[in-house]
Parts: structure tokens; sequence; C-alpha cells
């Protein structure tokens, strides 16, 4: 009853306010990234031992994870075409297949990981595999948080439906998605194709 | 057992007494009046930013407390030559606790404390943009600082300097569990100050009232805008540098250790991009609070608006472009230095635009002695000499004299204390009756006030002269033939003045809550901005009609044409609900630091997915929010009224 009094617009007003924030938030992840390129850049000759990002990186796996995760982008840019048209159920399914190409990245992200490891390349190693891992690993454990956000966020929707709430948490979601595809982009060029030059 | 708790040292011990005795206390007090409830629903779970506030400041004055005691533990052992009072180690951890706590745990908190007070208030809002992420940060700043506090008697403080420079701080020349304290204390409340950042960021840009053009909006609003940019543009800098150390230390990674192709410089440089500006963070608030308190107590509009506004903004940028100035002695060459030395005295400009600007408005203004203004005219000339003495210390070739001297300690207190403190206390005294609807004493503030003063001169002008006799920070003891004895016997009764001056200001609280003036009006100092249109305290809406505001000083013009804020008829009002959840998460934050800090790794993974827990458990929840009902509006409008 008393809900009725209220004016539909401030509503609205307070979800753009928590997209607006999630934009500044965004950036503040942006610097972070920013930061560990800059030791990335730093540390990436100093080796000290064998171990370079030439003889290291294999060119199939990274190129796989790219495509993959480019991939999951379009696929979340799809399920927010779904959401603009009302559609509930093409929503949920788009969301589940960026879901699923994101765990195929970590899959793979994790296996090479692991190959390095198993050849002696940890990230005790030297200092370019330090600045190496903790990069990487930050942008994998960035996607890991958006898998089980976006999982909720499905759960909700089929729970709540496409509304204001909804709706906004969708938007920023895929915001953060297509951010960690951005800072892929720089990652595949800076670490892995500079790697192997 | 025996490597958990800190034991050996008598002044630990009494520590640990305090500490128990205090506990005990506090539980006792709550169970025998039956508090634990109101704890809970009134203050635990609040989302309303007026008691956030009050939280940051009863915390903020105990952390200046434990760091005032550091100091005079410090001055005590310096005060004549080969003091036996303190070793070597325990002057280490004092040094590192004591700035450490000043900055983080306590500056930053009643900066927090004074956003959270005048803000929403100042800008006509009936909160902040997220009330919810204003609780987190403020629980995960407590939580934060109580992980810190809790190393010197459990595990061990850190002692490898404020800023923790590797190689002393990594895992080859500090092995204990110092360092990690250090950096999940930092890391854990880091995250809440950033998070306040974006916070009243959002706040300011889009709840401010109808007719607040940016250009007409109070200049302390403008000040926490351009320390918000700040944090928001430095913390993630530090985050990222804490993270790195961590790794260093926890996965023997190389990033910056001294093998392995590590770089330490690479660390130093990374904390000055964040410790810079974080300088700046701290200050340009309290510039704000001069502004406000300087126009309403010499009757005037402030001089040079659009100017304030401008240098303020022109500080905040330039404030990135300073921080190897904080170590010229790197070497990293002429060209690298002389920018750096430039930037920094090309902020000196902007500064003193606006220190001309405060002292125009006094200039023939109707000037009030209030204790605000006592603060504010002891920090104009203290921050002068203070700005100077750092122009010096930005001549490049000249600072490999003065790096690392009492030169550069006394320079660099002068302008946190004379700047920052001074202001947050002037903004404390002229807020304090908005929040609690009482004054603080006048008598004994004065007496804190001179105590203060004179004790701060005292202290810290003995300082520049030992610099430049060649005594160097950090050192725990000399002997009779360096010849500083007498500067430093000196310099402790001038730290000891300070820490009276604080005990009085204690002292002044606790009489004011019994006798203060009461203040009746809303409006004690006959102030210009929309804080005073509202009773004092506020209710919890703080305005039962969002008012408008086309002026600048808003209030002021709005006394001047006899419009009042009173309203006939009310409107359903929309709050934010309480929650737990802040509290828990912060608890469960506090449980992963404590677990990685002592590579208890279980422990530390079971607080992670404690946090992760809490985060899914807010995303589930949808009805947050609730309606004060026009009704209810109306009685406590009337209940103002009355007791108006």
């Amino acid at each position: 009853m008393q809900q009725s009094i209220t004016p539909q617009h401030e509503h609205e007003h307070h979800e753009s306010m928590k997209v607006f924030g999630f934009w500044i938030f965004l950036m503040t992840d942006c610097i972070l990234f920013a930061c560990l390129f800059a030791t990335f850049a730093v540390l990436r000759t100093h080796t000290d031992s064998p171990f370079t990002g030439n003889e290291l990186f294999e060119i199939p796996g990274f190129t796989a994870e790219t495509f993959i995760l480019l991939t999951s982008s379009f696929t979340s840019g799809l399920a927010t075409l779904a959401m603009n048209k009302g559609k509930v159920k093409p929503l949920i399914g788009w969301l589940a297949v960026t879901v699923l190409l994101g765990a195929a990245f970590i899959g793979l992200e994790i296996n090479e990981f692991m190959k390095m490891v198993s050849e002696g390349a940890t990230i005790s190693t030297n200092a370019f595999l330090s600045s190496f891992y903790t990069l990487v690993s930050t942008h994998g454990l960035h996607v890991s948080v958006g898998i089980v956000w976006m999982i909720a966020i499905m759960i909700q929707l089929k729970k709540h439906g496409i509304q204001s709430v909804t709706k906004r948490k969708v938007q920023v979601m895929s915001l953060y998605w297509h951010f960690l595809d951005v800072v892929w982009i720089f990652l595949f060029t800076v670490v892995y194709l500079m790697g192997v030059m | 057992m025996k490597d958990f708790f800190v034991t050996g040292d008598p002044l630990i011990y009494g520590a640990d007494a305090a500490i128990v005795v205090t506990v005990v206390a506090i539980v006792f007090v709550l169970t025998y009046f039956k508090k634990w409830r109101w704890l809970w629903r009134e203050w635990i779970t609040t989302v309303d930013h007026k008691k956030i506030g009050i939280m940051y400041i009863i915390c903020s004055l105990l952390m200046l407390f434990r760091g005032g005691v550091d100091a005079i533990l410090m001055r005590l052992q310096l005060a004549m030559p080969d003091t036996k009072f303190l070793e070597s180690q325990h002057y280490n951890e004092i040094f590192t606790t004591h700035g450490t706590i000043m900055i983080l745990f306590m500056a930053m908190p009643f900066m927090f404390a004074l956003f959270n007070w005048v803000i929403p208030l100042q800008i006509g809002a009936r909160d902040v943009a997220f009330p919810y992420l204003n609780a987190l940060s403020f629980w995960l700043f407590f939580f934060g600082a109580l992980l810190f506090n809790i190393s010197f008697v459990i595990g061990g403080s850190p002692d490898a300097g404020w800023l923790a420079y590797p190689p002393l701080s990594e895992l080859s020349h500090s092995p204990g569990v110092g360092e990690n304290f250090y950096i999940w204390g930092i890391q854990i409340s880091g995250i809440g100050s950033l998070a306040s950042g974006i916070n009243f960021l959002v706040t300011i840009l889009k709840m401010r009232a109808p007719g607040m053009k940016l250009m007409k909006m109070p200049l302390f609003s403008w000040s926490v805008l351009a320390s918000c940019i700040t944090i928001i543009f430095t913390f993630p800098v530090l985050t990222v540098t804490l993270a790195l150390l961590f790794v260093d230390r926890f996965f023997g990674a190389h990033i910056f250790t001294m093998d392995g192709g590590g770089n330490p410089m690479m660390y130093v440089n990374l904390i000055w991009m964040w410790g810079h500006p974080e300088v700046y963070i701290v200050v340009l608030p309290a510039f704000g609070i001069y502004s406000e308190v300087v126009s309403t107590f010499s009757k005037k509009k402030i001089f040079g608006y659009t100017s304030m506004v401008f240098s303020m903004m022109i500080i905040s940028v330039l404030s990135y472009f300073t921080w190897v100035h904080h170590f010229f002695t790197m070497g990293a060459g002429a060209d690298v230095n002389a920018f750096f030395a430039i930037t920094t005295m090309a902020i000196g400009i902007p500064t003193g635009v606006k220190v001309f600007n405060w002292l125009f408005t006094m200039f023939r203004g109707r000037i009030r002695m209030t204790q605000p203004m006592l603060w504010t005219l002891a920090f104009v000339p203290c921050f002068l000499v203070g700005g100077a003495t750092g122009v010096m210390l930005a001549v490049a070739p000249a600072d490999y004299q003065y790096h690392n001297s009492y030169f550069l300690i006394a320079h660099f207190h002068q302008t946190l204390i004379g700047g920052v403190v001074f202001g947050y206390l002037a903004g404390l005294y002229y807020w304090w009756p908005k929040i609690f609807g009482f004054k603080l004493n006048d008598r004994l503030g004065k007496w804190a006030f001179w105590l203060w003063n004179i004790g701060f001169y005292v202290c810290f002008m003995p300082q520049y002269a030992l610099g430049f006799m060649g005594m160097t920070r950090r050192v725990y003891t000399y002997g009779w033939d360096m010849g500083w004895a007498p500067y430093n016997l000196v310099s402790t009764v001038g730290a000891f003045l300070m820490g009276i001056g604080f005990v009085v200001q204690g002292w002044q609280i606790i009489y004011s809550i019994k006798r203060g003036e009461r203040d009746l009006t809303g409006d004690p100092w006959n102030g210009r901005t929309l804080e005073w249109s509202i009773p004092s305290p506020p209710p919890v809406y703080n305005f039962a009609k969002i008012p408008e505001a086309s002026e600048q000083d808003a209030w002021w013009e709005m006394k001047k044409k006899g419009i009042k804020p009173t309203a006939t008829s009310y409107e359903a009002i929309h709050m934010p609900k309480n929650s737990g959840i802040p509290f828990l998460m912060s608890v469960c934050w506090f449980i992963a630091g404590f677990g990685l800090t002592f590579h208890w790794i279980w422990i530390g993974l079971a607080g992670l997915a404690g946090v992760g827990i809490c985060l899914l458990a807010r995303s589930f929840q949808y009805k947050t929010e609730y309606y004060i009902p026009a009704k209810e509006v109306s009685r406590i409008e009337a209940m103002y009224r009355r007791g108006a």
C-alpha cells in the first residue's frame, strides 16, 4: 500500500546510481591491472635463470584461451540483447553459455599453469615468472569470481524475472565481463605475443 | 604458545593486563545494563551515515591515543643520550606502528567521520548513495585496525617502518608475522577506504539537492570530491603493492626481493604513488573545513570561490606527479629528479592561492573567536612554515642533505599536524553540535588549544635544528658527544604538552556531555550551508522535505529572505534497512587476514569463503528498503518543533 506512494523514478534513479558506481569501481580495477602490468613490464626481462616467455608459452594454448574469452564476451552481449527484448529464457540460456565458456577458459589456464610448474617454472623461480603468475592469475581470479556471480544472477532471474533490480544486475555483470575481456586483450598482447616474439 | 604471544617486556605485560581488564569491563557493562541487543540493533547493524560517523570518530580518537602513546614512548627514549628505556627492536616497532596508525587508522577514519557527518547534510540528501556499502567500509576499517593493533600482543608488531620497504620487509629480513599483520591490517581497511571513496563521489555527483549546481556547492563538499577522486585513483595502487609484497612473503616470489631478479625500488615507487597522494587525500578535506569555518566566523561569503575550487582540483591532479621526491636519492638521474622537484614546488602555488583566499575572507570580516576559528587561525602560520620547508626539501640537490634527517620529520609533522589534525579538530568542534546537539566546552577547549599549539612548536622546532646537526630519523639512541641532548629534551617536553592537550580534550568531551551548552536551534553558529537548516541532532531521514538550493551558501540566503525550512504536509520517506552483513563479512575478513598472517591456510580460506557467502547472501536480498509513513514524519517533525 505504501509502495504506491513512491515515485517510480526515485527507484530507477537508485538503480542508475549503482551502475554509475560500478563504472567507477571498474576504473579502480583498471588501475589495479595497470600497476600489475607496470610491474610485469619492469620485471619481464629479469629471468635470472633459463626460463623465458619464449620457451614457456605455447601458442595454441593461449590462442584458444583468447578465442574462448572473446566468444564469451559475445554471448554475454547476446544475453543483454535478450534481456532488452524481455525474454527471460534466452537470457538465462546465453548467460549459461557464457559461464561455460568462462569455465573452459579457467580450465585451460589452470592446465597451462600446471604444465609450466611441472617444467620447473614456478612463481618462486625468478622475477619474470613471479610477475607473470600474479598478473595472469589476478585476471583468472576475476573471471572465476565473475562465474560464481553470474550463476547467482541466473538463479535470481529464474526467481524474480526481468525487473529493474535484476536488469541492473545483468547490466553491471556484463560491464564487468567485457572489462575482463579488454584486460585479456592487453594480457594477450603484452604478456604472450611479446613473450613469444 | 611462546611464539604466539609476545613475551618478555614488562610494557607489553602491562598492555596485556589493560586489554583484558577493558574487555571484561565492556562485556560486564553491556551485560549488566542489558545493552547487547541495543548495541546490535542501533550500532552494529546501522546504515545511518550519522551513526557510522560517530563510530568512526570514536575509533579515530582511540587510535590517536594509541599513536600518541607511541610518540610519547619514542620521545622518552630520545629525551636524553644513552637512555635504556626501550630496546632497539621495541623502538623499531613503535616508530612503525606510530606512523601507520596515525595516517591510516587515525587520520583516515577521522576524515571519513567528517565525510559521514557532513556530506549528506550539506548537499541536502537523506543518506549517502550506498548506505550498506558505507557500513561495510566502516567495519572493514574497524577489523583492519583491530588486526593491525593486536600484533603488539600477539605475534609481534611490524618493525620495518610505516611503509615497510623491502628488502627489510621481505621474508629474508623479517621472517616473523609482524609484516603480515601490516599487510592484512592495511589491506582490509584499504578496501573499505576505496569503497568509501566511490560512495562519496557518487553521493556528491548524483544526490545534491535540486538547484545545487556543482559551482554552487559548499567548499567542504568540493574538497571531499577532490579527495575522493584522489582515493579512487590511488588506493588500487596500495592494494596491488601490498598484495605483491604478500605474494613475495607467502609464495616465495621474487618481485621485490634482492635475489631472483626482484626489484625493491619497484615497491618504493609503487607505494609512494599511493603514499604521496594519500597525504593530499587527508589534507584536502581539511582545506574544505577551513573554508567553511573562515566563512562562517567572518560572517562573509568565501573570498575567491572559483579559485578555491580550481586550486583543489589542481592539487588533486598534481599530487600524482610528485611521488619521486620521497627518494631523490634513489639516483634516477638529474632529468627525472628535476621533473619531480618542479611538480612538487608547483603544488605550493594552488596552496598559496588558498591561503590568500582565507586571509582575504577574514579581511574586514566580523571575526568570532570560537574554537573552530582558533584552530583555523593557528593552522595558517603553521602550514606556511611546513609548506616552506617542503619547498626546501623539494630542491633535489639539497635534499641529499635533508633526506631522512630530523628536518624531514619536523617538516611532515608540521604539515600533517598543522594542516590535517588542526583542520580535523576545527571540523570536530564545528560540526559536533550538529551531530550531538550540544557544544563542547569553551574554556577547556581553549586550554587544549594552547597546550597543543605551544606544545607543537616546542616539540618540532628543535627537530629542524637536529636535522641540520645530522640526526637521522629512526635512530633509537645517541651519545653525549653528538651535542643533540638539549634539543631532544626540549622536543620531548613539547610532546608532553601536546599529550596533556589531548587529555584535556578527552576531559572536555566528558564534561560537555553533562554540561555542554545545548543547541536547540539547529543553527548554533549562525551557519551558511544546508546542514544548519535542520535540527541537531538531525532526525534519521535528515530532511523531512528536500530543500531547494540554488544559491551558494543556500541556508544563509534562505535566512536573509526569511524562508522557513518547515513544511505543512509530508510525504513517506524511502530509507535503507539495517543489515548485519557488513559486520559479519568484516569478521570473516578478519579471520582470513589472521589465518594468512600465521600461515594457517585453512583458517585463511575459511575466512575468505565466509566473505564469499556474505556477498552472495546480500545479492539474494531483495527487500532492503522501507518507508517511513508520512504520519510518522509529521509526528517526528512536530516533536522537534516543540523541542525548539
